[in-house]
């Protein structure tokens, strides 16, 4: 951290021979003052309504706030709701999968993509185009897609294969991995990319020096390459896990939470719970719940990352 | 075995390789070009070969009727006047959210890096906490405070809850390039006499366009894309496009055109694909600064 007052020893020098009190002051703190409305905004639309939802899961509020607080009966209320126990178990099942198939996936395409292909840009833009979609517009192709009238299956029927079947996207027990496929598809070219640059980062000298000894190139990804991309899998896993907790659009668009409640994510639950039953209590301890999965994640990354930075300072 | 053999079957083993290799990739990109295709092939379809043929089936007689009707007539529950107007929505949303972030987020990054002041790190640690947390925690609240000062359902409403959120991203962008820079750089007009504003202007802003390119395209991409504040906090006439696409796409009157709504589907997802084939150099750049430094 810099301990000298630049400004002020330019001032000492005389060059602020016209500085009143005022405009020296301002010209002292210009730093602080230009941050000091992005600081305050955060405090009030950040920490401020962090604080303000957690007021309101404690209160009875319906469809306006109300302050006749309740203690913890909104989060009881929200545990014994059926949607609810359906949300949190659909949240674990789409991000294990979601997380475990693109980590693979992305894993494997970067190796490939790592082999000193001729076209490498070629085949990274494709990977990595669903990215720039909206998860509406990726929730709306994949519905279309796999709409068992007029997509996949019928595609496999008309190719001779009557009894084919595959209707995932109506079948209450499958509808979720629809979900995670959508997710998987939009999500896994940019797992590549970040598994991409930390290959990048291996010093060739020990994979050269392992061929030298006759190392097969599966051994060398296995022992050498796989094990120092530790740092790249945390990132990997915490970007993805925030991904999946967030989830929203992509349910909306491709299931709206169907068929039968089947798919609700807490994301969707929570906006449902609020906007659409009226019921903004109960939404709120739902906001905080998924507020506080986010948190445990993210923080011991940050914090780790944060020391990382002042150690390498 | 003699010498030559045993090069020429490595050899072969070689080249077997890379053929396997370049098979997969290509196996792979037509995996994930699948959904596009199939997309724009049913878009220049009429509703008639949709229904009788298959997913994949080349347009026999490829119109762009459905694009023009997604663009100007495509209903939303009873009101059939297409995706123009919301496009034309998430356009003027566009330009000042993205602007005004953008502008924001240099100034903090500026303010972090090159003219520190004691308890800049905890401002910055401050202002980072927003890049993670989940939005659902600031819905209800945001909802409120926009009633309460008028701006509910309204563009200059929608445009400050992205700004405001989009602070921390563009504050991240930039402290993480500046501190990038070389201190002399600064030290040097500070000697000069200049100020903080003029050092930012004159020296910093003119060397800052590669950041400037990636926390725009970031920003446009995420404001275009935006679902969540766009259904929480607008709807009818000031919905942006991707809560109209979905509308659209829901809306259950009339015979259901699915032609018109991967149309629908392609429009929207035009401007952020365009710049992803023109700037995808910066746009992988805002993604890994975007989520990997802290």
């Amino acid at each position: 951290m810099s301990t000298t007052f630049p400004v002020l020893q330019t001032a000492k020098r005389g060059q602020w021979r016209e500085g009143s009190g005022v405009k020296l002051w301002l010209a002292r703190n210009a730093s602080q003052l230009a941050l000091a409305p992005s600081v305050a905004i955060t405090l009030l639309a950040v920490y401020g309504f962090m604080v303000w939802t957690g007021v309101v899961s404690f209160t009875a509020s319906k469809m306006l706030p109300s302050y006749e607080f309740v203690g913890l009966d909104q989060y009881w209320r929200l545990w014994s709701n059926p949607i609810w126990r359906i949300a949190v178990d659909n949240i674990f099942i789409f991000a294990i999968l979601f997380i475990a198939i693109a980590s693979v996936i992305g894993m494997a395409l970067a190796i490939l993509v790592d082999q000193k292909i001729r076209a490498e840009g070629f085949f990274r833009t494709i990977y990595l185009y669903p990215m720039a979609l909206s998860f509406i517009v990726t929730g709306t192709a994949w519905k279309w897609i796999l709409n068992p009238g007029l997509g996949i299956e019928r595609m496999v029927r008309l190719w001779g294969w009557d009894s084919f079947r595959f209707d995932w996207l109506v079948d209450p027990r499958f509808a979720i991995y629809t979900l995670v496929m959508a997710g998987v598809w939009q999500s896994s070219g940019f797992v590549m990319a970040l598994f991409l640059a930390a290959l990048r980062g291996i010093d060739e000298d020990i994979t050269k020096a392992a061929r030298l000894d006759g190392a097969g190139s599966f051994q060398i990804y296995r022992r050498i390459i796989i094990p120092q991309l530790g740092p790249a899998f945390l990132t990997v896993f915490v970007i993805l896990t925030q991904q999946a907790v967030k989830s929203f659009d992509l349910v909306v668009a491709l299931t709206a939470g169907g068929p039968g409640n089947s798919t609700h994510l807490p994301a969707t639950f929570m906006y449902m719970q609020t906007f659409g039953r009226d019921q903004m209590a109960v939404g709120a301890a739902s906001a905080m719940m998924i507020f506080m999965t986010v948190t445990a994640v993210v923080t011991p990354y940050l914090y780790s990352d944060v020391r990382k930075q002042r150690d390498d300072a | 075995m003699t010498h030559d053999s045993i090069v020429l079957e490595r050899g072969g083993r070689y080249h077997l390789r890379r053929v396997f290799i370049y098979c997969c990739l290509i196996f792979i990109a037509g995996v994930y070009l699948l959904p596009l295709v199939v997309v724009v092939f049913t878009s220049l379809k009429n509703i008639d070969e949709i229904r009788n043929g298959s997913l994949l089936s080349l347009p026999k007689a490829p119109t762009l009727e459905a694009w023009q009707q997604a663009w100007s007539d495509a209903c939303i529950g009873l009101q059939c006047s297409g995706l123009k107007g919301f496009f034309l929505n998430s356009m003027i949303l566009i330009v000042p959210a993205v602007g005004l972030s953008t502008a924001i987020g240099a100034i903090n990054g500026f303010a972090l890096t090159h003219w520190k002041f004691r308890g800049s790190n905890v401002i910055f640690a401050l202002l980072l906490f927003g890049v993670f947390i989940p939005f659902q925690i600031i819905l209800i609240p945001m909802a409120r405070s926009l009633g309460a000062v008028g701006l509910a359902n309204t563009m200059p409403g929608l445009i400050l809850v992205h700004v405001v959120y989009g602070i921390p991203f563009t504050t991240l962008f930039f402290r993480n390039y500046f501190v990038s820079l070389p201190a002399e750089l600064v030290k040097a007009a500070k000697v000069d006499g200049a100020g903080f504003y003029q050092t930012f202007f004159r020296v910093i802003l003119p060397i800052s366009m590669p950041c400037i390119v990636v926390a725009v395209i970031w920003q446009f991409t995420n404001i275009w894309n935006d679902f969540l504040f766009g259904t929480t906090f607008t709807s009818g006439d000031n919905v942006p496009v991707t809560v109209a696409l979905n509308n659209i796409v829901n809306t259950t009157t009339g015979v259901k055109r699915y032609n018109v709504d991967m149309a629908a589907v392609v429009l929207t997802a035009l401007p952020t694909i365009a710049i992803y084939v023109l700037a995808g150099k910066y746009f992988l750049r805002g993604l890994m600064a975007g989520s990997v430094k802290g």
